[in-house]
């Protein structure tokens, strides 16, 4: 089962991070992680949050254009040569990754074309896939 | 359907007896003005028109045109035909720029200005009986009486809600239940950008109308008003100078504004010749007007770029029809050399699915070098996790921009709401050479 990951379009100007942080923290909503694109003037804030829903309600409210995106979540250890394990899988299966970011807990966040077949093949290669 | 006409006699009235009227009341409204104003008394003694040896439209192309300059030197009353006790409204422009201009009217000039808005909602099916919403603002501006006195006329009900405070115009719109709307065709957007908001179901209301004026639009926009009100939009021009709203406006054919040719003479000149056009070219507007007594104005440019169309309309009416405006000619732009104006912007820009109907032109100067801009929000029909998404979303809109338009426009992207929403007219370009701040 692939996670709920919510993103946020930010343009690129003085606290608009801290405000959805902000509203994040009103909402009593846990931030496990995120990561940031930038263009030009803009970015994409891709989070992963307790309660996706909730979170993506209040960011609306707000006046945020929000999407909603499956990722999947790969529980790994804290030690050399982790990453390096789930790249070679993929690759080996020639899974090309569209970006890949670490959330808390020691979890690594990747999105694929193929998200239920990259899955299958973590699983069957004995990861830790989260949910 | 069956159609029916306010004024049968005046609507239909045949293109010669038209002239003729025209010619008429064109030689009667010159006296007046050699007789009570200075300012035309001088002009018709210097270009050699006697009012009283009057004939044709040919010896009226000898007269110069009025402009708006010409009405500011004579601020406030000096281009009054009436004494001040005949005088029963004045009416004012906001005068950004330096003296505003005034204009004035009779008891007369009110009654005939309100029974050309009211033939004119007549054409549109209006009735009395009807609730008409009038969101134009109420004041100096023309607008907002303008259209109140046509709706009185009319028979049917005004509702002088005036502009702004959005959410109580949607509920009115829901409890009085209004057979139309009349306000800028960018607050009609406004209005149902909150609607959506509030979760208002437009197709559940009784609003079947929206006369939409104020601000040049394009038919794009047109369609995109139409399907998020669910009413049919129609286009309404004047200008203060002239009368106000109610100029010209479309009929149910939406194929061009029915001037009220019985009341102004149009004429469509080459801006930079001054030279009459031949008919249906597209030039400068210029209005004379022929039944006004407190205020009347000889060839009067607007500076409205149109063309015109003299055949009878589907709809039996003979007065003829101007086009949708492309625009003033004080709001093109010139970016390194091209003329672009800001209606061609938006035609590109409401054809693109996803795209928000608000945008901003901003023009800018870096390194000598002019630069358009133009701002567009981010709605989540476009938005997704994947940045190239939005660089493509970008990309090709500049590209659509460029192959339309001929130089490059840049995109950026925006958050919601950053654009400011008009309750009046809006601000469409926002032009940082001179000094003018987004």
């Amino acid at each position: 089962m692939p996670i709920k990951q919510l993103t946020v379009f930010l343009e690129n100007k003085l606290g608009r991070l801290a405000e959805v942080a902000r509203i994040l923290k009103r909402e009593n909503i846990n931030l496990q992680g995120f990561s940031t694109t930038e263009a030009r003037d803009y970015g994409i804030l891709r989070i992963v949050v307790s309660d996706s829903d909730k979170a993506r309600e209040a960011l609306k409210k707000a006046g945020f254009t929000t999407h909603v995106a499956d990722a999947i979540c790969v529980g790994v250890e804290d030690r050399p040569g982790e990453l390096l394990q789930i790249l070679d899988t993929l690759t080996e299966q020639k899974v090309n990754i569209d970006y890949i970011y670490v959330i808390a807990g020691t979890r690594i966040v990747l999105s694929v074309p193929d998200i239920e077949k990259a899955e299958k093949i973590l699983v069957e290669k004995g990861f830790r896939v989260c949910q | 359907m069956d159609l029916e006409f306010w004024n049968e006699n005046v609507e239909l009235m045949k293109r010669e007896e038209l002239d003729k009227l025209q010619l008429e009341r064109l030689k009667n409204t010159l006296i007046n003005v050699y007789e009570n104003v200075p300012f035309y008394k001088k002009r018709l003694d210097d270009c050699g028109v006697n009012p009283y040896k009057f004939s044709s439209f040919e010896e009226m192309g000898k007269i110069p045109f009025t402009t708006k300059e010409d009405l500011r030197l004579n601020y406030p009353f000096k281009m009054f035909a009436r004494p001040l006790d005949k005088i029963i409204r004045i009416h004012s422009s906001s005068g950004t720029t330096g003296n505003p201009t005034v204009v004035a009217y009779t008891k007369e000039d009110i009654a005939m200005w309100g029974d050309a808005i009211a033939r004119q909602l007549f054409a549109l099916g209006l009735r009395s009986g009807d609730a008409i919403q009038n969101s134009y603002g109420y004041g100096l501006f023309t607008g907002g009486l303008g259209l109140h006195y046509g709706i009185e006329t009319l028979g049917a009900i005004a509702l002088p809600v005036s502009g702004g405070n959005t959410e109580r115009q949607i509920k009115i719109m829901q409890d009085f239940k209004p057979a139309a709307i009349c306000c800028t065709p960018s607050y009609a957007l406004y209005i149902a950008e909150v609607g959506k908001e509030m979760g208002v179901d437009f197709s559940g209301l009784s609003m079947k109308a929206g006369i939409f004026g104020a601000e040049p639009w394009t038919d794009v926009m047109r369609m995109e008003i139409e399907q998020r009100l669910k009413i049919d939009a129609y286009d309404i021009y004047g200008l203060s100078e002239v009368m106000g709203p109610g100029i010209a406006c479309e009929c149910t054919f939406k194929n061009g504004l029915h001037i009220s040719e019985d009341n102004f003479i149009a004429e469509i000149i080459d801006s930079k010749t001054q030279k009459r056009v031949p008919k249906g070219k597209i030039g400068e507007l210029v209005f004379t007007t022929i039944t006004k007594e407190g205020m009347p104005v000889i060839r009067y440019r607007t500076k409205d770029l149109t063309n015109i169309n003299y055949d009878v309309c589907q709809c039996g009416r003979t007065h003829a029809r101007m086009a949708k405006t492309i625009g003033r000619s004080d709001d093109m732009l010139i970016i390194r050399g091209v003329n672009v104006f800001p209606s061609q912007i938006e035609e590109v820009l409401m054809k693109i699915k996803g795209i928000e109907p608000h945008y901003l032109i901003v023009v800018d100067r870096r390194n000598y070098l002019d630069y358009i801009d133009v701002w567009v929000e981010v709605s989540e029909d476009i938005f997704s996790e994947k940045m190239n998404t939005l660089e493509e979303f970008e990309s090709s809109i500049e590209h659509k921009l460029y192959s339309a338009i001929g130089i490059n426009i840049g995109v950026k992207l925006k958050e919601p709401k950053t654009i400011k929403r008009s309750e009046g007219k809006a601000r469409r370009v926002v032009d940082m050479r001179k000094g003018e701040k987004p």
